[in-house]
């Protein structure tokens, strides 16, 4: 068995290098190779499952080492992989839905010529994440990890024809650097204070260490977790990575990249559970990002960064339950799965609605569409119900669970998580109502007349309309794309409640993760009581505004944190003042530095020599008679000091 | 002879105070004399005088070897040479380097009194005199040291003597890289020139100037040099004496006019002339 | 009189060379003065001579008429080719020896 995880990898790499190497002659059968070779390593993680899932909960995970990679005295690395029951669910998540977003992508990329190069880029991405999760040590991690951000990188950067995709692209690598360095500089504090970067043996040792390296490495991890996980303070690569083909967006915010960040964090609990202050930094950090990302989201109009700001609000959600130690880590991964379910099935479902409208994305153009492509509303719908928490969904188990360990953390700190968490449930609830009301209801904004600008309403519509802005024919995907909808569909209505019902989950995890119930200071009827109330309040005031008056089509100015929120509350500006400027002004110091003080002293130095040996230049005047005074007068003075030595 | 007294005697001290004074007056006039060949000249009175002071001091033999190879073979060279470079070619005694003259004087004044304030200074032993050293004779006493003690020494002079010889005649020596040319070919190359065909013209030869040195004049009186051989013209010595020639036809001239009665002294320039006319007959 | 009195004849000829050297531009004369420095140094060499009673002195002296003697010879023969290539015999002129 141990052996088959090593082709879980190797499928979606083999067909990422076919692919790619195999040039035009795949054109026509390559997107179906790719999609085989993902639906194999699904195939191949289920097995595995099944044989785990047979076994006691003691001895499930495998371990299999293939050969030693670096190995120079003490520092010993290897390609070794383990699957336990933490991989396995990943393993699952990422081949399962990231096996729909191949299907769903014969749909929505077939009149792209690239294609074949796309299904190559996508089975990477597999390959990259899977050796991520599976890996058994932290320089592999790092090696999958850096295998992400390449492939992310191509992805975003599909359309690299666009300006636009090419930037995003260029942005979401250089933000993911940022966080490499973190995951770097935490593998060498690993080695230095450890001696080794395996996870047994680090994980083991992490109770012993000092406080002080564990707080260090723990940082450095949750700085790498920020980057990969588009966390605060370095989010800002995610909303532009919208400029990718929408698959792509769904494959990042559902199954890969961003649950890379969670993933770190909840495999080194040991180390965050004996640094109790990285930890508090961790649930901050979530708690940010989550309200971060929720408010962002409130103010899109464009539907696929609507969902990118709920896709930084969720995981906010998990990175601050993985904050909470042992009480929640487990439910930072359900909420994982669940989220990847409902999140992917909005994501191809807005995808749908794209492929139907010719790629518009303004949620202002559209309305009315339920009647048109009904698969699409049916399964969007369903996505729409989970996110929110709507009680018996998916969202509703997992995202409950996190508030209530919010709640559980204890202390002030406990109260104002469990807040923030209820607050971002209400946001969450009313910016999804949103973008369905504004989607799926009311009046059909995209007809032209609707576009027409009130004050000229006599002028012809083919007047204003040019070019692919004629009027859009809505009208439902083909099978492919709708078929991982469905799926998605059911994972998203019924995986909550499969896995929360009696701890069935967490306690699957227990042996990586060490389950502890959280026990919040008020009783857990009353805080599912809240989170419906909120929840609620969220959608009507949504429907007040989106659902009972028409929505504009041109988007009203808006108040100030709303202007705000559009540009994504000023995250790219503040980059700019701060870090863009600032290294600017840093650099120009630098060079004034370089210019006046180091070439200063250089350049002195040189005139220096260069004017003193002009200045004794003159005595080498060619004239033998000039050489002769200076040796007749050299003697002179030897003689007087011979003389003078006699003397004294 | 051979009783050369450690302390001097009055006859000495007299001849000693003539002669240095003779000798540094030689030394001065050698660094300060504008031709090179009187220089040569007042150095070799000085190394005669120096020459007289070595058998004063009992060294018989550097005496003689002074006279004869220092003043006779090495000045005669050194006169031979300035012969071959000139000369009549005097030094310009205006110094060229900035500060070297001032320099000069300033070391060597420094060097000067330093010296002998060193030579006060030094605790120098009693003259022995030579008597016991010459008993044997002064030469036979330099031959004894220079075959035994010295002998190392002499053989390397030899050897120095040799390469010095055979160094100077490589220095001097012009080696031929071609086939000197024959009569016939000379011939030739003159006719193929097409200049001076025949012989060069002699030099000037008059009344009352005929030398190698001087110019002939072509007819219309500028003097040629290709009437000067080719060692003086490429020294620049040709003596021009061409106006002095003129001046004598004006004169000539002049006087002749003279005789046939006619009225000078209406013409000032003229008049002029004829004073000059006869200062230059004179 | 005091025999020293030979020294400082020597120091005196021997100054008044240098400073010849040092000031004169015509090599041969320069050359002259080089020798009325090696005959000054003669002169103090046969008077140490007589001074210590023995003849090693003279022989040092004999000695440096010997080389004094090829270096004439040598010194002279470069000057003469010096004249031969540049038409001059004036130590200015060969200047070459700077940058």
């Amino acid at each position: 068995m141990e052996n088959l995880i090593a082709l879980l990898v190797a499928a979606p790499l083999l067909g990422a290098a076919v692919l790619l190497c195999g040039g035009r002659r795949l054109d026509r059968a390559g997107h179906w190779l790719g999609t085989l070779l993902a639906a194999a390593s699904f195939g191949i993680g289920a097995v595995l499952f099944f044989d785990m899932v047979g076994k006691d909960a003691g001895d499930r995970a495998l371990h299999q080492k293939l050969f030693s990679w670096v190995p120079v005295a003490d520092f010993q690395a290897d390609i070794a992989f383990q699957l336990d029951q933490l991989s396995m669910t990943f393993v699952l998540l990422i081949t399962g839905v990231g096996t729909l977003i191949h299907v769903y992508s014969i749909g929505y990329m077939e009149h792209d010529e690239r294609r074949r190069r796309f299904f190559g880029y996508l089975n990477l991405f597999l390959a990259a994440m899977l050796l991520l999760v599976v890996a058994d040590n932290y320089l592999l991690l790092y090696f999958g990890w850096e295998g992400v951000g390449l492939a992310s990188y191509l992805l975003i950067g599909f359309w690299q024809h666009k300006p636009s995709a090419a930037t995003a692209a260029k942005k979401a690598f250089l933000v993911n650097r940022v966080g490499d360095i973190g995951l770097s500089i935490a593998i060498m504090l690993m080695f230095t204070t450890f001696g080794t970067f395996a996870f047994g043996p680090v994980l083991g040792a992490a109770e012993g260490a000092s406080e002080g390296k564990l707080t260090a490495i723990g940082l450095m991890l949750l700085l790498a977790a920020c980057g990969k996980s588009a966390q605060v303070p370095l989010q800002s690569w995610l909303g532009d990575a919208m400029e990718g083909p929408t698959p792509v967006s769904a494959l990042i915010h559902a199954a890969t990249m961003v649950t890379a960040g969670v993933y770190l964090i909840v495999r080194s609990g040991a180390i965050f559970n004996a640094a109790p202050d990285a930890q508090l930094v961790v649930t901050v950090v979530g708690a940010v990002t989550l309200l971060f990302g929720a408010i962002v989201g409130c103010a899109k109009d464009d539907i696929k960064k609507a969902l990118a700001g709920s896709t930084m609000s969720q995981i906010g959600y998990m990175i601050l339950a993985a904050g909470l130690g042992p009480i929640g880590y487990a439910f930072a991964i359900m909420h994982l799965v669940t989220h990847g379910f409902f999140k992917a099935g909005l994501f191809l479902g807005a995808g749908s609605v794209m492929h139907g409208m010719n790629d518009e994305v303004d949620m202002r153009k559209y309305g009315g569409l339920r009647k048109y492509m009904p698969v699409t509303f049916v399964t969007f719908g369903l996505g729409y119900l989970a996110i929110i928490g709507f009680p018996g969904l998916s969202g509703f188990f997992s995202k409950d669970k996190i508030i209530e360990a919010a709640f559980a953390a204890g202390g002030a700190q406990g109260w104002i998580l469990g807040a923030a968490t209820l607050l971002g449930a209400g946001l969450t609830a009313f910016y999804m109502t949103r973008v369905m009301l504004m989607t799926f209801f009311g009046e059909e904004r995209w007809r032209n007349k609707a576009t027409a600008s009130p004050a000229e309403p006599d002028v012809e519509p083919a007047a204003q309309t040019h070019g692919s802005h004629s009027e859009p024919h809505p009208h439902e995907s083909p099978k492919s794309m709708t078929i991982p909808m469905i799926v998605l569909a059911f994972g998203s209505v019924f995986a909550g409640g499969f896995f929360a019902i009696g701890d069935r989950f967490a306690n699957w995890l227990a042996p990586v993760t060490r389950f502890e119930h959280p026990h919040p200071p008020i009783s857990v009827p009353v805080i599912t009581g809240a989170t419906i109330v909120v929840l609620l309040l969220g959608v009507a005031a949504a429907y007040l505004q989106y659902g009972r008056k028409p929505v504009p089509v041109v988007a009203p100015r808006g108040s100030l944190l709303t202007r705000a929120a559009r540009r994504d509350l000023l995250q790219d500006d503040f980059n700019h003042v701060v870090l863009v400027r600032g290294g600017e002004h840093l650099t120009r110091s630098l060079v004034y530095l370089d210019h006046s003080v180091v070439d200063g002293v250089v350049n002195g130095t040189a005139a220096s020599v260069g004017g003193l040996s002009g200045r004794l230049r003159k005595l080498q005047n060619g004239y033998a008679r000039s050489y002769a005074v200076s040796m007749f007068g050299g003697t002179a003075i030897l003689i007087a000091a011979t003389l003078l030595m006699r003397a004294v | 002879m051979n009783t050369v007294a450690a302390a001097a005697s009055t006859g000495e001290a007299v001849q000693f105070w003539i002669l240095g004074t003779v000798a540094v007056v030689g030394a001065l006039c050698t660094i300060l004399l504008k031709k090179a060949v009187h220089s040569a000249l007042c150095l070799a009175g000085t190394m005669i005088v120096l020459a007289v002071f070595y058998l004063a001091n009992g060294a018989y033999f550097l005496g003689i070897v002074q006279i004869v190879v220092y003043t006779g073979a090495i000045m005669m060279l050194f006169l031979f040479v300035v012969m071959l470079v000139g000369v009549t070619a005097a030094d310009s005694l205006t110094e060229t380097l900035k500060g070297q003259r001032w320099l000069a004087a300033g070391c060597g004044l420094g060097f000067g009194v330093l010296l002998i304030a060193g030579i006060r200074h030094a605790r120098l032993a009693e003259f022995n005199g030579l008597a016991r050293a010459n008993a044997g004779g002064n030469v036979q006493g330099l031959a004894e040291l220079i075959f035994t003690k010295y002998v190392f020494a002499f053989e390397i002079t030899g050897a120095l003597l040799i390469t010095a010889t055979v160094g100077a005649m490589v220095l001097t020596n012009r080696e031929r890289t071609e086939r000197a040319k024959t009569q016939r070919e000379l011939a030739d190359k003159r006719v193929r020139d097409g200049k001076h065909l025949p012989p060069l013209p002699a030099p000037g030869v008059y009344a009352r100037h005929n030398a190698v040195d001087i110019a002939g004049l072509l007819p219309d009186g500028t003097p040629s040099e290709l009437t000067v051989m080719q060692t003086l013209r490429e020294r620049g010595q040709i003596r021009d004496v061409s106006h002095e020639a003129l001046n004598d036809l004006k004169a000539l001239e002049q006087r002749s006019e003279e005789r046939l009665g006619r009225d000078t002294d209406s013409h000032p320039d003229r008049g002029r002339d004829h004073d000059r006319a006869e200062e230059a007959a004179k | 009189m005091n025999p020293v009195n030979y020294l400082y004849l020597a120091a005196l000829l021997f100054t008044i060379g240098a400073a010849g050297v040092l000031i004169r531009r015509n090599a041969i004369v320069v050359f002259m003065c080089v020798e009325l420095m090696l005959n000054a140094c003669n002169l103090s060499l046969v008077a140490f001579s007589r001074m210590h009673g023995n003849l090693d002195g003279q022989i040092i002296a004999f000695f440096t008429m010997v080389v004094a003697a090829a270096e004439v010879v040598v010194g002279l023969a470069i000057i003469v080719s010096l004249f031969r290539a540049r038409h001059t015999a004036s130590v200015d002129d060969a200047s070459l020896m700077k940058l």
